[in-house]
């Protein structure tokens, strides 16, 4: 690969994403203060030795920020990786094996999306134990409905295309059809969904946070924060802005390398693309 | 050069036209194209020029610049486009405006993609005229009327009436030939009308366009890739090649005698025939009173028996909807027939796919008509045909590698081609392409749907060739789907003409295609452009004495 065909904006997203992972490997090496450690007054503006103030218990927000990021992520990516195995081996399935299979998948996607996410997500998490792959489990859960219903609808397209009537007519397995006929074809569009899935990943998280159902306190995490110090708004105080930029900038940083992806995987010899 | 002194008063005169554009390679910086360069050419009130050349030879960008137009990233970076003897290329949007759809106009190969489904076909015919203010509501309804009536539309009174999903493929390219003339423009632009329809529409809408400019002395540029059609119905000739003109001349002259090698391969394409097998008792393949449908009962095959002897070449002959390309999928097992059988080689085919064995399904093999959309873009030419090679036979490394490669050198393609994409490859190399993975199963019998018809004559002539070729070396039976009766003089032994799902004729090639006809196989032999001026008129002659003496 050319390392001069990457876009400006792809290289934007490349640093942003490396700089969030860089704090969360090594958070308690680069973090000044600890995650835990009550240091100061509370709300401090920025400056001084705290470099974006302090919080409402008076931690560091910074510190706070750094050890955010790892479970943030660590959360958001598991959930969405895993969501997305999921949601496409069910989808893909369901496109090439048609009859039944699909009735029986796409229906039971139905009847999980008739039910309002959140509150699903809130039920089964106040009735499961706490612990942290339960949560990604659900939200894995959860989000793959999502998947399902994308990846059925791109994978159709392609399982009517000639090729994949070739394949079948050579007599290939749907293990061959699915892994090396549809999903090399269905990448494009499947990308995009993940930058995006992604991004909600994190919202959805910091959403749980926020209810008191995600990260528990006092570990740190980006929406965790957001409530944490949502009352300050009402005083002036901008500490609740800072989680909540950094996760927009995440999210945009997520996007614009999938943005990028996507134009390469689309335009690459031909494929079937939209770029 | 015809007419160069006439320049003056030429209608259209385009004067060394350079088209450009722009393409963004992926990796690399953007690069400029020379799509057409140095093309001239006048037209006079009233006459038709064809222009003509395979895809990609600029013909339709030329074609656009008529109407000062350029497709997405194209731009006319030179030469003058006179209309009038006023140079449209530099006029400003409004005046462009004012020209297009009043005094030049355009009709689009897919007159079915071309018109808007949720309005009536009379509104949208009228449409150009209301919007340049040319007539009144009722002077262009009468004009639609009229133009219905010339170009030979049913019921011409409530023709406009119906929506586009009303009326068949060549009623609505007739219809959009109505739109284009019905702000009585000086100059049409005919991009390819009838590629799309079957032959026995395509003479109707031949012969409906060439009275209608006839009757409205409009002038037109016709573009096509069928030197044939051209022949009918264009004053002059100019044959195109990579964006240049190849040769330019009447249609007398560049039909009969043509000064350039290109023209005159063009001129000469497809009249290869080739001899029938003497014995055709055996049968590899037998179609026994096999009936299908799609559906709950709908029924696309009636009762349709056929055989093949081995290493001999079955041709199916029919238009759009006759059922051949759903016997093609009865035969591989896609669509299981509701009646009859399939034997193969003396042993009874399983009706469905799922019933046939792996050594059953490699034995029979199939070619598409769109080698594009039977490949999978994202594989290389190595996986392609390398698949079968590991899937039947268990090949890998090496062996593999070099088999792949004794492929390639069979369909004449080089070993460099081992690593391409598919959308690396030109028209032609993808079919061949194709060919190979066929191949590579070494099958007993090839199901070929229509593999040529979306390439160049020239192009075309070369699969042909080639499929002849390994006819001979591996002995392989074809069963050639196919709407073009050249074709089948070319290749076939046998010969299935189908007609509405139904066999009208089967038998040795010589027998089928030689008289007494049925009325069907008649009307299909006798639509066949072919390549002699005034062949148009004489068929169009002999039809109207038939039903005059009916």
């Amino acid at each position: 690969m050319n390392l001069r065909a990457i876009p400006f904006s792809a290289w934007i997203g490349i640093a942003g994403i490396a700089i969030a992972i860089f704090c969360a490997l090594f958070a308690p090496v680069i973090a000044p203060f600890g995650e835990r450690d009550v240091v100061g007054d509370i709300w401090l503006p920025a400056g001084g030795d705290f470099l974006l103030g302090t919080d409402n218990l008076g931690r560091d927000l910074l510190s706070r920020l750094i050890y955010g990021a790892r479970t943030t992520i660590f959360v958001a990516l598991a959930a969405t990786v895993l969501s997305f195995s999921l949601g496409m081996i069910l989808s893909f399935t369901a496109a090439v094996m048609g009859g039944f299979v699909d009735q029986f998948f796409s229906r039971f996607n139905d009847l999980m999306m008739a039910i309002p996410t959140l509150i699903f997500a809130l039920v089964v998490l106040a009735v499961l134990p706490q612990h942290l792959w339960i949560l990604i489990l659900v939200m894995a859960v959860l989000d793959s409905t999502r998947v399902f219903r994308i990846g059925r609808a791109v994978a159709l397209d392609v399982a009517v295309m000639e090729f994949v009537e070739a394949a079948r007519l050579r007599g290939e397995g749907s293990t061959w059809i699915i892994f090396r006929e549809i999903l090399p074809n269905t990448l494009s569009p499947l990308l995009a969904e993940f930058g995006l899935r992604f991004a909600f990943s994190i919202l959805f998280l910091s959403t749980l946070s926020f209810l008191g159902l995600g990260i528990q306190p006092p570990a740190a995490d980006w929406g965790g924060m957001v409530k944490d110090n949502k009352d300050g708004i009402i005083f002036g105080i901008s500490a609740a802005l800072i989680p909540g930029a950094a996760i927009a900038t995440l999210a945009i940083c997520v996007n614009l390398v999938v943005d990028w992806l996507m134009k390469r995987t689309s335009s690459l010899k031909g494929g079937r693309g939209d770029a | 050069m015809p007419e160069s002194s006439s320049a003056k008063n030429a209608l259209l005169s385009v004067k060394n036209l350079k088209i450009e554009a722009t393409s963004y390679p992926p990796g690399e910086p953007p690069k400029t194209v020379t799509l057409v360069e140095g093309v001239s050419f006048d037209l006079q009130k009233g006459k038709v020029l064809g222009l003509i050349g395979e895809s990609g030879a600029g013909k339709s960008t030329i074609g656009l610049s008529a109407l000062a137009y350029g497709r997405g990233g194209v731009r006319i970076t030179g030469g003058q486009v006179l209309l009038d003897g006023k140079d449209i290329l530099t006029l400003d949007k409004n005046g462009i405006r004012s020209i297009r759809g009043a005094r030049v106009c355009y009709v689009a190969q897919s007159a079915a993609a071309a018109f808007n489904p949720a309005h009536r076909l009379g509104d949208q015919v009228i449409e150009a005229s209301l919007r340049h203010g040319i007539m009144s509501r009722e002077e262009a309804k009468k004009r639609a009327l009229y133009l219905f009536q010339v170009l030979g539309l049913p019921n011409p009174e409530s023709f406009g009436e119906r929506y586009p999903h009303q009326v068949s493929g060549g009623q609505l390219q007739r219809a959009m030939t109505a739109m284009a003339l019905c702000p009585n423009p000086e100059l049409i632009v005919f991009d390819e009308p009838t590629t799309a329809l079957d032959v026995t529409t395509q003479i109707d809408v031949l012969a409906a366009i060439k009275h209608a400019i006839e009757e409205t002395h409009t002038a037109a540029l016709y573009i096509t890739h069928d030197l044939a059609v051209v022949a009918q119905i264009s004053d002059d000739i100019m044959v195109l090649r990579h964006g240049k003109t190849v040769e330019y001349g009447t249609t007398k002259q560049v039909i009969e005698a043509p000064r350039e090698d290109y023209t005159r391969a063009l001129v000469s394409v497809r009249q290869t025939k080739r001899d029938e097998a003497p014995d055709q008792t055996g049968t590899q393949l037998k179609i026994e009173h096999v009936s299908a449908g799609y559906g709950n009962g709908f029924k696309v095959l009636h009762d349709v028996s056929m055989h093949l002897p081995k290493g001999q070449t079955l041709a199916i002959v029919g238009e759009s909807g006759s059922g051949k390309s759903t016997l093609a999928r009865v035969i591989t097992g896609l669509l299981p027939p509701t009646e009859g059988r399939i034997t193969f080689e003396g042993k009874e085919l399983p009706r469905a796919l799922k019933g046939r064995s792996t050594d059953e399904l490699r034995r029979i093999q199939m070619i598409y008509q769109m080698a594009d959309t039977a490949m999978n873009p994202r594989q290389t030419v190595r996986d392609i045909v390398g698949r079968p090679l590991s899937f039947y036979f268990g090949m890998h490394g090496a062996k593999k590698t070099a088999r792949v490669k004794e492929l390639l050198d069979q369909i004449e393609m080089g070993t460099r081609f081992l690593d391409r994409y598919p959308a690396e490859l030109s028209g032609g190399q993808k079919q061949r392409v194709a060919i190979a993975r066929a191949l590579a199963a070494e099958p007993e019998l090839i199901l070929c749907d229509e593999p040529t018809s979306a390439l160049d004559p020239l192009v075309a002539e070369g699969i042909l060739n080639l499929l002849l070729k390994l006819q001979e070396e591996t002995a392989v039976s074809y069963v050639f789907i196919t709407h073009d009766i050249a074709i089948v003089r070319a290749i076939a032994d046998s010969v299935a003409v189908m007609h509405r799902g139904r066999l009208v004729r089967f038998g040795p090639k010589s027998k089928v295609l030689a008289p007494p006809f049925d009325d069907y196989t008649d009307l299909l032999l006798k639509s066949v452009p072919e390549m002699e001026i005034g062949w148009l008129e004489r068929v169009l002659a002999t039809r109207r004495m038939e039903s005059a003496g009916n």
